[in-house]
């Protein structure tokens, strides 16, 4: 059974775009047939996170327009066999992305993939909305920081209204994803908790991934976070994530402070 | 050592606990008014509404503004009037 997951925050840079690629590629190394694809139209970058950018031919809005057929669109992935990548389009016509144009292609990933993960765009405009509009499944990327957490809780209130499920009186499993997490300001009271910030959205958690170099150095390299480093700790979160969305048990892992004696001696002095 | 405590002894504040407070007041409200008309919006155009009914407003010298308190909120709106008012509406008269 195929589901379309939505990958959106309202917040720009809380890492949608890495949280599409590294869960894109963790499901796909667990053998089920994945397609990202990125609704960020004029802004794409999902194709260059994924080291696909130089082989972009045809993309969303080809499709969506019929210039080009939807396996000619499709790249696949150079490193994982069942992943595949729909990549965005460069130029700026937003409103090519009719809702019945993005329902037919999505309708037509459904039957081909198992996993369709739409990465949205920042804000609460077009191509959001129609990032989030056939979604079964939500993650919801947020910061611990209050005005991420505010757009998450946007966020959460359209997609319980403005979604094809929501409509039709069902609901779309949502799930946050805490990003950017950094044990040490926690510890120091510097940061919104998991706590509260699971109290604020009322939404259960998929996941913490650490504020680590890691991710920066996948980007750099163009490849998914997860198969650049896999035993990092943000790989291993983001493993872990990609295992609950498939209904797996998997106890949750809060990042902590790996710091010995010494570092901390340093830091003190640092100070 | 618990970090609450360590905190005490270093003597500064956490501001965590003040975002949570900040977020929970912000987002209640927001809540709120998900799906409702623009309430500040309304009562700025029916108040314009009523006075321009009476004087000619320069729409560029109204200011409101919002004050949100946790128990009450203000609204105050500032219109300026022209002094040669009072006099016009006695010609008229």
């Amino acid at each position: 059974m195929s589901k379309v997951l939505v990958v959106t925050s309202g917040k720009g840079g809380v890492g949608k775009t890495t949280t599409t690629a590294a869960l894109g590629a963790a499901l796909a190394q667990r053998g089920d047939k994945v397609v990202v694809v990125d609704f960020d139209v004029g802004l794409r970058n999902l194709d260059l996170v994924m080291g696909a950018e130089r082989r972009v031919v045809f993309d969303l809005i080809n499709v969506v327009q019929g210039v080009a057929k939807l396996p000619q669109a499709l790249i696949k992935d150079k490193r994982l066999e069942n992943l595949w990548l729909l990549p965005a389009s460069q130029t700026r016509d937003k409103d090519a992305l009719t809702e019945e144009g993005v329902g037919k292609v999505i309708d037509d990933l459904r039957s081909r993939f198992d996993w369709v993960i739409c990465d949205s765009p920042a804000g609460i405009e077009r191509g959001a909305s129609m990032a989030m509009r056939f979604a079964d499944e939500a993650v919801i990327v947020t910061n611990p920081e209050v005005s991420s957490v505010r757009d998450s809780d946007r966020i959460i209130g359209m997609l319980d209204s403005k979604t094809v499920r929501a409509e039709k009186g069902e609901r779309v499993e949502k799930h946050i994803l805490i990003t950017r997490y950094d044990p040490s300001r926690a510890a120091r009271g510097e940061m919104l908790t998991i706590e509260d910030i699971l109290e604020i959205l009322a939404t259960p958690l998929l996941g913490i991934i650490p504020e680590s170099q890691d991710v920066l150095k996948a980007s750099n390299v163009g490849t998914p976070v997860t198969l650049s480093n896999a035993d990092g700790a943000p790989a291993r979160a983001y493993i872990d994530a990609a295992r609950r969305l498939c209904g797996d048990t998997v106890p949750m892992q809060v990042p902590t402070e790996r710091k010995g004696f010494m570092d901390r001696l340093l830091r003190r002095r640092a100070a | 050592m618990s970090m609450g405590l360590l905190r005490l002894l270093r003597g500064n504040k956490a501001s965590a606990p003040v975002a949570r407070e900040r977020l929970q007041i912000l987002l209640a409200h927001e809540r709120g008014l998900r799906g409702q008309p623009d309430l500040l919006g309304v009562l700025r155009e029916e108040i314009l509404a009523v006075v321009s009914r009476h004087v000619t407003l320069d729409p560029t010298k109204v200011i409101v503004r919002l004050e949100r308190g946790d128990e009450v909120s203000t609204l105050e709106v500032d219109i300026e009037v022209p002094n040669d008012f009072e006099r016009k509406k006695a010609a008229v008269a």
